[in-house]
């Protein structure tokens, strides 16, 4: 991210990135200078010493979901192919990512060589680190066994876990085992035992991102999108000031807010599914070869320190 | 001359009493084979993330087929998840089961758990 605006995407001429930037440098002394109709902060600690260094205290990362490697029908002959057309993406943003979350699905069918060709496209990522949960298609036949062993070392039970960077919470859910007939996605006793535990501790002021597959939220229960026991564990988040909740799942992006839960699904890099309710049924939905782009791609997230809200950036491939 | 054309007639009946025996036993072992007799053999289709169809009544020793026409993965697990459990069935994937004793077995995909039906044994 630059200290600059650099585009001007409403009436007020003031790009919503760079304004947030200017507004993170606030809590500890910026100086906003309007010239010639480009906001640019300084901080005052640099401005004083006559230097303007990189930004800190902020973060941003990156969401990529349900890449279904080793799928190989209509709706995407080459999903490795789009795969690496969302590392370039990636790789392209003014400012790497901290770290890359993938939402799951990284397999089509939890084959070996499937995920070897992840892990091998992943590796071009410029970025520190990726962090994983598993999708459905990943723990077929096994209970996501080889997913654990390649993608989940040091996590807790069947795989969730969290970690903190600059100041914000991040949880790791899995909701893709166990499920009963009938059912939705599912986190189960042990998990929300363990999640009511590990927030417990949390002042409320920290920032709180909750990732998953399938979406935590009642999207359209009639395709299975939605986590039957979701309700508990957001129950324990409902006193954060500031939650975001990432899912992938349902190969399009979809927005929802209640209270201070922020709800953000996150395109595939694979093969768009139809709207819900809009189609036969949830599966890969083709489109003209043209028109593919459009509809797979990347989001990228940003954390301001002291802002309410994540800025959600959705882009596609196209 | 009458006793040889007798012994004859016998000879060759007897010859084809045993091919019919052959042939009727041949028959017998094929009905339990794939495909020969529709009462035994029946086909349950998984098309757009729903099994067809959703209540299948068959009598006991049938054995039953699904198949995956699905362009996602799909698997057949009875509810309580031990009586049988297929692997992920990919597209045009089969998985068979014979059902012995009469009474009511539920199943679903466990990738898709919203995807229930049954299969009803008479």
């Amino acid at each position: 991210m630059s200290n600059f605006i650099e585009k001007n995407l409403d009436d007020d001429g003031v790009d919503r990135r760079g304004f947030l930037k200017c507004m993170a440098w606030a809590g500890t002394g910026t100086l906003c200078v309007l010239q010639g109709g480009v906001l640019k902060s300084f901080a005052l600690s640099d401005v004083l010493q006559q230097k303007v260094g990189n930004m800190t205290g902020d973060l941003s990362f990156v969401q990529i979901s349900d890449s279904h490697i080793g799928f190989n029908k209509a709706a995407n002959p080459d999903v490795t192919a789009t795969l690496r057309e969302a590392i370039a993406k990636v790789n392209a943003l003014p400012t790497p990512p901290s770290f890359v979350l993938h939402t799951g699905d990284l397999t089509q069918l939890s084959k070996p060589e499937e995920f070897d060709t992840l892990a091998e496209s992943l590796k071009s990522l410029k970025t520190d680190r990726i962090f994983y949960v598993p999708g459905e298609h990943d723990v077929l036949n096994d209970n996501g066994e080889m997913f654990h062993e390649r993608f989940g070392q040091g996590t807790q039970g069947d795989g969730w876990y969290s970690f903190d960077q600059k100041g914000a919470h991040f949880i790791g859910l899995v909701n893709v085992l166990n499920l009963k007939a009938g059912g939705l996605g599912s986190l189960g006793n042990d998990q929300l035992e363990w999640l009511e535990k590990d927030v417990s501790k949390l002042k409320s002021s920290t920032p709180i991102v909750l990732f998953a597959h399938i979406p935590l939220w009642a999207v359209y229960p009639e395709w299975g999108w939605g986590t039957d026991d979701s309700e508990q564990a957001l129950s324990y988040l409902r006193r954060f000031g500031s939650v975001t909740v990432l899912n992938g799942h349902i190969h399009q992006t979809m927005q929802k807010v209640e209270g201070n839960i922020t709800f953000h699904t996150a395109c595939s890099t694979a093969f768009p599914q139809p709207a819900p309710g809009k189609a036969d049924s949830p599966g890969p939905m083709t489109v003209p070869a043209e028109k593919l782009r459009d509809v797979l791609g990347i989001t990228d997230v940003n954390f301001i320190r002291g802002k309410h809200t994540l800025g959600i950036t959705d882009s596609s491939l196209a | 001359m009458k006793t040889k054309k007798t012994m004859w007639i016998l000879a060759m009946t007897a010859i084809a009493a045993v091919g019919f025996i052959l042939m009727v036993g041949t028959q017998r072992g094929q009905a339990a084979g794939p495909g020969d007799n529709a009462t035994n053999q029946v086909e349950v289709k998984i098309d757009n993330f729903s099994f067809g169809p959703m209540t299948l009544t068959v009598a006991a020793g049938t054995t039953v087929t699904w198949t995956n026409n699905d362009d996602v993965p799909h698997t057949v697990v009875s509810e309580d998840k031990t009586t049988f459990k297929s692997k992920a069935l990919d597209t045009g994937d089969h998985f068979s089961y014979t059902f012995t004793k009469p009474g009511t077995y539920p199943y679903f995909c466990s990738v898709h758990p919203k995807m229930t039906a049954e299969v009803v044994v008479q």
